[in-house]
C-alpha cells in the first residue's frame, strides 16, 4: 500500500486507529477502488437515459454512444461539465461576496465595514466608476452592483477581463470567447453539452474556456477584490499551521470550507470579551480559533490565525478530541463529518443555505445579523468544551509567512514610494529568478498525502523558480517548512535564495485560498505590464500546476490558466486520457489556439522537469536564456529612458 | 546577509526619529511653532516634502506635519526569526529618514549663527555650505542637462588618509561627477580632509562640503529632487516620477567611507529610493539583486583604488573622457578653480601684458597634427612670480572646416585650457588672461600643454570638422605685437557678419533639443536674432554642432511657408516643433510673449512676463534672488515658465536676446520693458542705451523700474507713470 502521506501529523493520527474508530477518506478510497476505468478516462457519459454510455475507441462495438458521440465528444462534454461546475462554485461565492459588499454599503449595522478605500477605489476605477464627490458607500454600492451585473450580463465583456493584457484580449476577441456574463457562459456550457447539441470537441472547449474565464476573470476575481476591499487586503504575515495549532486548554472552532464572510465574522466573534469569560467559566483558558482548507487560508493571510490542515485532515482534526466545533460553509466539507463527529464531543456546525449536512446544526449566516450569529456559534463551542473526553493533539506545528496579494508583492519589492514588479521582471531578466510557477490545487488520497506538492515545490525552488502557492498545495508547503524566510538559503537555488535575501521573502508565496488564483493572473498581468518579458502572459517564462488536484474547482482553474496563456500541468491524472483526438487538442493544439496548453505527470520529479524545460524554452523565444549583460548608459542612452 | 543591512538602516532611522522628535519640539517651544523654516533662497520650500508629498511647509510648526509623516513610515526592525519581507519596510525606513534628516537640517536654519554660510563656496573660517540654493541649481543645471555633470557622489564618512581623500575627490573630478560631503564620523570627515590638503571647495570645483551632520546627507537628495522639480517637469508630490527622473536621469551614488553606523546606513535606504546604490569601502554585506536601483543596491568592501570605477558599473554609467596627455588632473570639475596670486608661478597675459588667442584656417598641406611650437620662454626658463605675454596662434585645416566654423572652436579655448588643475584662464580673443599655479609647474606642467589639451579636446569634440590642427604659443612680445593686429582685423570681420545676419536673410532655423532629457516635450528654435535661452547656443553654434553631430540634438529646420511675419510664424517650424514636441505644441511664434511663446526647458538665463496693469513687462536675471513685481521670485517664476509648456505672457530666454531687433517684436520690442532687476540693468546698461536711441527714447535706461524703486506692480506702474514710460501709450498687450 503506497504512503497515505508524508505529514507526521498524519501518520500519528492514523497510526492509533483502532477497529471502533471512525472510517477516514483513505480507507473509503480503497474501498473504491479500482475506479471505473472508463470514468477515469472520461468515457462514460451520462448526458441522457438512452445511456449511460461507456464508449472504446478503436473497438468495433464501442466506439460510439448510444446517441453517436464520438470519444472526443463524450470527454469533451464531461470536460467541460467539470468547468462549469468548478466556475459555478468560485462564482457563486463571488456573488455571495459582492452581495455582501452591497449590504455593508446600504446597511451601517450589518455588521460588515470597508476595510481597505485603497483597494475600493482601485477596482471602482478598473469598473470604470465615477468616483467624484462620492461617498465611500456610494463608491461601494456601485462597485457590488457592478460586479452583480456581470454575473446576469447578457451581452458585452465582463469587467476585469479587461485588467488582461491588451493583445491577450484581442486574442480572446479573434476566437469570441470573452466571457460576456458569468452565468450564460456556465448555462451555455450546460446547453451545448447536453444531448445532441454542440458536436465538436474543438467547439464545446472554446465554451469551456469561454465559462473559465468567467471563473478567473470574473467571480474568482470578483470575490478575491471584493473581499480585499471588505476583510482588508492581505499583506505578509507570521502564522502556524498543522494539527499541533489546536490547543488542549482553549476552546477549539475549527472553520473550514472557503467563504470568508463566515469566517471574518468568527474572527471578530471569537475575541468578544464576553465570550472569552464565558470560556474562562467553563474551565477554558480562552477561544482558539483555527481553520481547515480554504477558509484556513483567508484568515490567515488576514489575520495570522493558525491553520489546521488542508482538506484531506478534516475527519483528523476532530479525531484528536480538540476540536469543541468544527464551522463550515461550502465547498470541500466531507459528507462523512457527521459521522467522525458523533464519535467524539466535537459540535458539526453548517452555516450556508447552500450547504447542509443532516446531523449538523445549522445556524443561517446570511441572516441580517451575521455577528450575532457568529456570537452564537462561538457560544456553542463553548459550551460544547465541558464534554471534552481524552484529548490527542499531534506536537506537529510549523511556523510560517502567508499573505502576498498582489499588493504586497508591488509594496515589498520597493516600499511605498517605488513599489513596483520591476525588482521580480529585472531579476527574472537578468536570470537569478529563472521564472515562477503557480503551484496550487487540492490534495487526493489517490496520491501520498502532501508529497507531490512538496517536492515539485522543492525541485522548483532549487531551479531558481519562485513559486507562488495558493488553497491547500499552500497549506502542504507551509506544513513542509517552505513558507519560512530562512528556507531561501536551505533549498532554494543560488539566484532565488539571493532575490529572496534582498527581499526578507521565502522563496514560496503563499497568495490566499483557491478564489485567489485571479490574484495569480493579476501577478501576470502586472508583469507583463512592467515590460521587459514579452507583450503577453504567454510569452512570460511562467508555469502552473495541481499536482494533487481532485476538484472540478481545480479544473475550471486550470482551463482558465491554460486560456490566459499559460502552460498548466495537472498530477494525478486528467478525466480526458480516454479520447487521443481530445488529449492531443488539449495538450498540443491549444497551444496553437492559447500560447497555452494542458500536461498531465502524475511524478512531481517529471513534473518539475516538464516546469523547468518549459520555462527555460520561454527564456530562449525572449532572447534572456543567457542573462543579461551590464549596459552602461551614456548622456545620448539616458535620453532615450522613459 | 542584506537582513543586516535592513536592520541597521530601519534601526537608524528610528535612531534620527527620536532625535528630531525632541529637538523639534524644543524648537517649538523655544521660538514658536509660527518661526518660520526655510533653505534659502528656494522655490521649492523645503526640496524632500515638497517633491515627495507637495508639502510646502515653512514653519517649525508645520514641521509637525512632516514628523508625523515619517512615523507613519517608519517599519519594525525585522525579527530574528521569522520575519517578515524587509525591503519595502527599508525603503520606507530609508524615506522617512530623509523627511526627518530635512527637519533637522531645517531646525538648523532657524538658529543663530547659522551652522552654514550661505555662499556657493566655503570660507576659511566656515567649511559646510548647506542646502543648494536655486541660483546653483539653475546654474549648475545645464551641467546635467548637456551631460557635463553626469551625476553625483554622495560621499559620507571619511577616508584612512587624507590621500586617499584628494585621491578618490580628484578621480571623481575627472570624471567630471560633483562630490557632495557631508555626515562626519567621529568628527572626522572626507571634507576636512580635503581642507587639510588645501584643496579648494565649493560649487565652482565641484567638490561641494554640505555639512557635517549625517542629517546633512539630505541636501545631497534634496538638490536631485529639485531637478526632477525643475528640469523633469514633474509636479510637486508626483513622487513616482520624481524618482523615476532621478533613477533614468541623475547618475548618483553614494560613498559611504569609513565605519558605517545605523544612520548612515538609514541615508543609504533613502538614497535607494531614488535608484542610488551605494558602495562602501568597509564590509556592511552587499544588496546585489537589481530593481530599484539599475543594477546592485549595496556594494562592499571595494578597495579606495577601485571604489571610483566600481561606484560608476554599479550605477551603470559610461562616462567617455577624453584622455589627455598633460601631468596635471584635467576635467570640468577643475574649471572653476581659482589660481590665487600666492599659489601663482607664472601668470600670462592679462592687463598690463599683451596677448591674444587666435584660430583660423589653412590648407591641409600646410598643417602638420599635433604640431606644438614654443616661440619665446618655457615655463622651466622663468622664475617664479614672473608675468609673461601670451598668444596662442592655433591652425586648424580640413575638408569639412568651414570659416564659420573658426570662432566657435576659438571661443572653446577657454572652457578648455581652465579644466586643467592648477591652470586659471579668462577672457578670450585679445583679453585673455592666465595663471599657472606652483603646485601645476611642480607636476611638470609646461606652456606646450596648452597645444596639447587643445589637440586632444578638438579631436575628441570637434573631430567632425576637422582633420589637422597645430599650434604655435608665442610668449615674447616681438612676435605678438606683429601678430595681434591680423588678429583684430579678423575678430572684427567676423562681428560684422554675424551682426548683420538677420532671421530674414536665411532659410532654415536649428533646433536644439537638448534639454529633452530633462523637460522632454522642450524644443528650443535658435535663430541668427534669437539665441538659445541659455545663453550657450548661438544659430552658428547650432549649425557647427549639427555638422559635427547631423543625428544630434541640433537639427536644420526650414521655415517654409511663411504664416505670421510679425509674431515669427512658419509652417515648417510649427510641423517640427509639433512632432519635437511629441505632439503637445501646435503652433510657436518666435517673436511674442502673449501667443503661442517658445517653451523654456530651465536652463534660462533670464525670464520676462507681463505686468498687466503697466502694459509692460518685466525682466529678471536667474541670479536675482529677491521678489520681483510679479509677486514671485525668480525660482517660482522658473517653475511656471520652465517644462517645456507654453506660458502665455512668460518666456525664458538669454540676455543676449534682449538686444535682438527680434526681442518680443510682436509686441513692440525691449520698449516694453518696465522693470529689470538692478544687477541685469547695469549690465545691460550700453545695449538699453542703444535701443533708446534706436526707438528715439530719450533716457530709455532711466524709465525703467528697478528693484530700488519698485518691488510691487503698482510701485512699477507708479513710478514708469512718473517717468513717461514708453509702455504706458503703446497698445494694449491684450
Amino acid at each position: 500500500m503506497a504512503k497515505r502521506s508524508i505529514d507526521k501529523s498524519v501518520e500519528h493520527m492514523l497510526d492509533r486507529k483502532t477497529p471502533d474508530s471512525p472510517e477516514t477518506i483513505w480507507d473509503r478510497a480503497d474501498n473504491q477502488k479500482p475506479h471505473c476505468t472508463f470514468g477515469e478516462q472520461g468515457l462514460c457519459c451520462r448526458a441522457c437515459y438512452m445511456g449511460p454510455c461507456r464508449v472504446k475507441p478503436g473497438s468495433k462495438k464501442r466506439e460510439r454512444g448510444v446517441c453517436g458521440a464520438t470519444a472526443e465528444v463524450i470527454v469533451a462534454r464531461n470536460f467541460a461539465r467539470m468547468i462549469a461546475s468548478g466556475a459555478a462554485a468560485h462564482s457563486d461565492h463571488g456573488r455571495d461576496v459582492a452581495e455582501t459588499l452591497l449590504l455593508a454599503a446600504k446597511d451601517p449595522d450589518s455588521g460588515y465595514t470597508i476595510r481597505d478605500e485603497r483597494k475600493l477605489n482601485k477596482v471602482a476605477r478598473a469598473f470604470g466608476i465615477d468616483t467624484k464627490d462620492k461617498t465611500t458607500e456610494e463608491i461601494a454600492a456601485a462597485v457590488a452592483e457592478t460586479a452583480l451585473a456581470d454575473f446576469g450580463r447578457q451581452e458585452g465583456e465582463v469587467a476585469f477581463t479587461h485588467l488582461a493584457p491588451e493583445p491577450r484580449q484581442a486574442l480572446w476577441r479573434d476566437h469570441d470567447i470573452v466571457p460576456r456574463g458569468i452565468d450564460r457562459e456556465i448555462v451555455e456550457v450546460m446547453h451545448r453539452t447536453g444531448m445532441g447539441v454542440d458536436q465538436d470537441h474543438r467547439s464545446i472547449m472554446l465554451q469551456g474556456a469561454r465559462a473559465a474565464l468567467a471563473d478567473g476573470w470574473g467571480g474568482s476575481m470578483i470575490a478575491t477584490e471584493l473581499q480585499d476591499i471588505l476583510f482588508g487586503t492581505p499583506s505578509p504575515v507570521r502564522g502556524q499551521v498543522n494539527l499541533g495549532v489546536l490547543s488542549e486548554t482553549e476552546v477549539n472552532i475549527v472553520v473550514h470550507g472557503h467563504e470568508p464572510v463566515l469566517s471574518e465574522m468568527l474572527v471578530i466573534a471569537a475575541k468578544d470579551p464576553e465570550l472569552i469569560a464565558l470560556a474562562k467559566t467553563k474551565g477554558a483558558a480562552g477561544i482558539n480559533l483555527a481553520g481547515i482548507c480554504c477558509t484556513a487560508n483567508e484568515i490567515l493571510i488576514r489575520h495570522g490565525l493558525p491553520v489546521a490542515g488542508n482538506i484531506l485532515q478534516q475527519e483528523l482534526a476532530i479525531w484528536t478530541g480538540a476540536v469543541d466545533a468544527m464551522v463550515v460553509d461550502v465547498q470541500c466539507i466531507m459528507p462523512s463529518l457527521p459521522e467522525v463527529a458523533r464519535c467524539y464531543h466535537t459540535r458539526l456546525v453548517t452555516t450556508s443555505p447552500k450547504g447542509r449536512i443532516p446531523g449538523a446544526k445549522h445556524f443561517d449566516l446570511s441572516d441580517k445579523r451575521p455577528l450575532d450569529t457568529a456570537k452564537a456559534i462561538v457560544k456553542e463551542a463553548i459550551l460544547n468544551f465541558p464534554n471534552r473526553d481524552k484529548v490527542d493533539i499531534p506536537d506537529e506545528k510549523m511556523d510560517l509567512i502567508a499573505g502576498f496579494s498582489h499588493e504586497a508583492i508591488n509594496y515589498m519589492l520597493g516600499g511605498s514610494f517605488r513599489e513596483s514588479y520591476s525588482p521580480l521582471n529585472d531579476n527574472v531578466i537578468n536570470g537569478r529568478i529563472k521564472g515562477v510557477a503557480g503551484v496550487v490545487g487540492c490534495s487526493n488520497p489517490k496520491v501520498t498525502h502532501d508529497q507531490a506538492h512538496v517536492s515539485l515545490t522543492e525541485e522548483l525552488i532549487a531551479n531558481d523558480i519562485l513559486v507562488v502557492q495558493t488553497g491547500c498545495s499552500a497549506i502542504a508547503c507551509a506544513k513542509a517548512g517552505f513558507l519560512r524566510p530562512e528556507t531561501a538559503e536551505k533549498y532554494a537555488g543560488k539566484g532565488l535564495a539571493e532575490v529572496c535575501k534582498a527581499v526578507g521573502m521565502p522563496p514560496v508565496l503563499h497568495s490566499g485560498s483557491c478564489v485567489d488564483n485571479s490574484r495569480i493572473l493579476i501577478a501576470l498581468s502586472e508583469m507583463v505590464k512592467i515590460g521587459g518579458l514579452g507583450s503577453d502572459i504567454s510569452e512570460l517564462p511562467v508555469a502552473g500546476a495541481a499536482p494533487e488536484w481532485m476538484s472540478e474547482k481545480a479544473i475550471a482553474i486550470g482551463q482558465y490558466f491554460v486560456a490566459s496563456g499559460v502552460y498548466t500541468v495537472f498530477g494525478v491524472g486528467l478525466p480526458v486520457e480516454g479520447s487521443k483526438i481530445f488529449s492531443k487538442h488539449i495538450f498540443k493544439e491549444f497551444e496553437e489556439v492559447f500560447g497555452g496548453m494542458w500536461g498531465v505527470e502524475a511524478d512531481p520529479g517529471k513534473m518539475a522537469t516538464l516546469i523547468i524545460d518549459h520555462i527555460n524554452s520561454k527564456r530562449e523565444k525572449l532572447g534572456i536564456s543567457k542573462g543579461r549583460e551590464r549596459v552602461l548608459f551614456d548622456m545620448k542612452m539616458r535620453r532615450e529612458l522613459e | 546577509m542584506s537582513k543586516l543591512i535592513a536592520t541597521r538602516a530601519i534601526r537608524g532611522a528610528h535612531k534620527l526619529f527620536e532625535r528630531a522628535e525632541k529637538e523639534l519640539k524644543a524648537a517649538i517651544d523655544e521660538k514658536g511653532p509660527d518661526t518660520k523654516v526655510e533653505f534659502p533662497n528656494t522655490g521649492y520650500y523645503l526640496p524632500i516634502s515638497h517633491g515627495m508629498l507637495g508639502l510646502k511647509i515653512d514653519t517649525l510648526g508645520g514641521l509637525t506635519q512632516l514628523l508625523e509623516e515619517a512615523r507613519k513610515l517608519l517599519p519594525p526592525v525585522p525579527d530574528e526569526n521569522l520575519w517578515v519581507p524587509y525591503l519595502g519596510h527599508t525603503m520606507d525606513a530609508g524615506m522617512a529618514t530623509l523627511f526627518i534628516d530635512e527637519i533637522i537640517e531645517a531646525i538648523k536654519y532657524t538658529q543663530n549663527p547659522l551652522p552654514y554660510l550661505t555662499e556657493p563656496n566655503p570660507s576659511d573660517d566656515q567649511l559646510w555650505i548647506g542646502a543648494a540654493n536655486d541660483v546653483i541649481l539653475r546654474e549648475r543645471g545645464i551641467e546635467f542637462v548637456d551631460g557635463t555633470a553626469p551625476g553625483f557622489a554622495a560621499c559620507v564618512g571619511y577616508c584612512p588618509t587624507n590621500e586617499i581623500a584628494v585621491k578618490i575627490a580628484r578621480e571623481l573630478q575627472e570624471k567630471n561627477l560633483y562630490v557632495f560631503m557631508s555626515a562626519a564620523t567621529d568628527g572626522k570627515s572626507m571634507a576636512q580632509q580635503l581642507r587639510e590638503e588645501g584643496v579648494q571647495m565649493g560649487w565652482e570645483t565641484r567638490l561641494v562640503p554640505f555639512g557635517d551632520d549625517v542629517t546633512a546627507t539630505v541636501h545631497s537628495l534634496g538638490f536631485a529632487t529639485k531637478v526632477a522639480l525643475s528640469f523633469g517637469g514633474s509636479q510637486p508630490g508626483d513622487f513616482q516620477r520624481v524618482l523615476k527622473y532621478n533613477k533614468n536621469r541623475v547618475f548618483a551614488f553614494v560613498l559611504a567611507l569609513g565605519p558605517v553606523d545605523d544612520e548612515k546606513h538609514a541615508q543609504a535606504a533613502g538614497a535607494i529610493n531614488y535608484g542610488f546604490p551605494t558602495i562602501a569601502d568597509t564590509d556592511i554585506d552587499q544588496i546585489l539583486p537589481s530593481g530599484i536601483c539599475t543594477y546592485e543596491h549595496v556594494v562592499s568592501p571595494v578597495e579606495h583604488d577601485n571604489i571610483v570605477a566600481k561606484a560608476i558599473e554599479v550605477r551603470g554609467l559610461k562616462i567617455t573622457v577624453t584622455k589627455v596627455p598633460i601631468p596635471v588632473p584635467y576635467g570640468p570639475a577643475f574649471q572653476g578653480e581659482r589660481v590665487r596670486k600666492e599659489d601663482m608661478y607664472v601668470e600670462l597675459a592679462g592687463q598690463t601684458m599683451p596677448g591674444f588667442e587666435f584660430l583660423t584656417t589653412r590648407p591641409l598641406d600646410e598643417v602638420e597634427d599635433g604640431k606644438i611650437e614654443v616661440i619665446g620662454p618655457e615655463i622651466d626658463d622663468v622664475e617664479e612670480g614672473t608675468h609673461l605675454p601670451l598668444a596662442v596662434w592655433v591652425e586648424v585645416a580640413g575638408r569639412e572646416m568651414q570659416p564659420d566654423f573658426e570662432p566657435i572652436l576659438e571661443r572653446h579655448m577657454h572652457d578648455l585650457v581652465n579644466c586643467a588643475h592648477g591652470v586659471w584662464h579668462m577672457g578670450q580673443r585679445d583679453i585673455n588672461w592666465v595663471r599657472i599655479s606652483k603646485e601645476a609647474k611642480e607636476k611638470g606642467f609646461k606652456f606646450k600643454h596648452f597645444g596639447s589639451i587643445l589637440h586632444a579636446k578638438f579631436h575628441g569634440e570637434f573631430g567632425k570638422i576637422f582633420d589637422k590642427v597645430q599650434f604655435k604659443i608665442y610668449t615674447r612680445e616681438k612676435e605678438i605685437l606683429e601678430l595681434i593686429e591680423h588678429a583684430r582685423k579678423v575678430y572684427h570681420e567676423r562681428d560684422d557678419r554675424i551682426a548683420g545676419m538677420t532671421d530674414e536673410s536665411i532659410d532654415t532655423f536649428y533646433s536644439c533639443t537638448l534639454c529633452q532629457s530633462f523637460a522632454p516635450n522642450h524644443v528650443c528654435i535658435i535663430t541668427p536674432e534669437r539665441s538659445g535661452l541659455c545663453g550657450a547656443y548661438n544659430w552658428l553654434d547650432g549649425k557647427a554642432a549639427h555638422q559635427i553631430n547631423p543625428t544630434g540634438p541640433n537639427q536644420p529646420v526650414k521655415k517654409d511657408k511663411e504664416i505670421d511675419d510679425v509674431k515669427g510664424q512658419w509652417q515648417g517650424i510649427n510641423e517640427f516643433v509639433y512632432s519635437t514636441s511629441h505632439r503637445t505644441l501646435e503652433a510657436f511664434n518666435a517673436y511674442s510673449i502673449i501667443e503661442f511663446p517658445m517653451t523654456s526647458c530651465g536652463c534660462f538665463e533670464c525670464i520676462s512676463g507681463v505686468l498687466p496693469s503697466t502694459n509692460g513687462i518685466m525682466t529678471v536675471y536667474r541670479e536675482y534672488p529677491e521678489m520681483t513685481p510679479c509677486g514671485m521670485k525668480f525660482s517660482t517664476l522658473a517653475g511656471v515658465v520652465g517644462g517645456g509648456v507654453q506660458t502665455p505672457g512668460f518666456i525664458g530666454h538669454s540676455k543676449h536676446y534682449v538686444g535682438s531687433n527680434k526681442f518680443i517684436s510682436a509686441e513692440g520690442g525691449a520698449r516694453r520693458i518696465v522693470w529689470m532687476d538692478s544687477g541685469l540693468k547695469e549690465e545691460m546698461r550700453s545695449i538699453l542705451c542703444e535701443i533708446g536711441e534706436r526707438d528715439g527714447i530719450d533716457g530709455f535706461v532711466d524709465m525703467i523700474a528697478d528693484e530700488t524703486v519698485a518691488v510691487t506692480e503698482e510701485e512699477v506702474l507708479e513710478y514708469i507713470t512718473r517717468k513717461n514710460h514708453p509702455a504706458l501709450t503703446m497698445p494694449p498687450l491684450f
